[in-house]
């Protein structure tokens, strides 16, 4: 059943973008830019938690949980070692994908070579 | 030569007129299809995170929390390699936002830019290009955090 869920819920997401792309006329980086925008404000008003336990990979896979998990991390360090952990738990919880995209893309562009 | 105007040629119409004319030989989006395509690839890329996350939470003994990270690191290196042999740009013009939606889309956006700019070199092209699209994603999401999350800080000290 996770697996549907996870595949309707996906599915709705990127029909929003496909909305704001045609109907909203944005280019795909503002579409991402207001997901990214959407998923931070989802997070700090306390909806995209319980949404991840519903929908699973629905609601991590798709760009807005990079929004959530960079206000997440510094949310928790903000409980821990108070104000300045707003900037030192930034990047704690999306490190892994950050790190991932630069290694990957970098050894990439070594490796392949550009098509017309 | 391009920079010089002709004598005697003006525009009859004025911007608005024109752009009333172009709208109508501009191509109409296929909103419900692009809708429909975006639908159930987006969801398949979803669909596979979920399945790779399971596999990941038992092989890894990891809560479901921990496994979204692997689980974004081989979906950002699949898409990475698909991108390098050229099949993600066919796939994106097929699903739209499905594939630039997940987070296949934040890392195309960089491996592609990297890959391009290999002829301006290592430094000045690939690493300082790399970033050209997933860098307003990035300063927009972490502006937004901090500014929330010191929100939530100063809420924090009244509740």
């Amino acid at each position: 059943m996770e697996y549907v869920i996870a595949f309707i819920v996906g599915g709705i997401i990127c029909v929003v973008g496909q909305i704001m792309l045609d109907v909203g006329k944005l280019t795909p980086a503002h579409v991402m830019v207001t997901l990214v925008v959407t998923g931070v404000v989802l997070d700090f008003l306390g909806v995209y938690d319980g949404f991840i336990k519903f929908a699973g990979a629905g609601a991590t896979v798709p760009i807005i949980s990079f929004g959530h998990s960079l206000y997440h991390g510094a949310l928790q360090e903000l409980s821990n070692t108070g104000v300045m952990g707003v900037t030192t738990g930034m990047f704690t919880v999306p490190a892994a994908g950050i790190t991932a995209a630069i290694a990957f893309s970098f050894l990439a562009s070594l490796v392949f070579k550009p098509r017309g | 030569m391009a920079t010089k105007q002709k004598k005697g040629f003006t525009f009859k119409v004025n911007k608005e007129e024109y752009q009333k004319q172009a709208q109508k030989y501009e191509p109409k989006p296929k909103l419900l299809q692009n809708c429909l395509r975006a639908f159930w690839v987006g969801g398949s890329i979803c669909l596979f995170g979920q399945i790779l996350q399971t596999i990941y939470m038992s092989i890894l003994n990891l809560s479901a929390e921990k496994a979204a990270s692997p689980t974004a690191v081989t979906i950002i290196f699949i898409a990475v390699l698909l991108t390098g042999f050229g099949v993600f740009d066919k796939m994106g013009q097929y699903a739209g936002a499905g594939t630039a939606v997940p987070i296949s889309g934040f890392a195309n956006s960089m491996a592609s830019a990297a890959i391009e700019s290999r002829s301006e070199g290592y430094v000045l092209g690939v690493a300082s290009n790399m970033f050209k699209l997933a860098g307003s994603v990035i300063v927009f999401g972490v502006t937004t955090a901090f500014i929330f999350g010191l929100l939530r800080g100063v809420l924090n000290l009244f509740y």
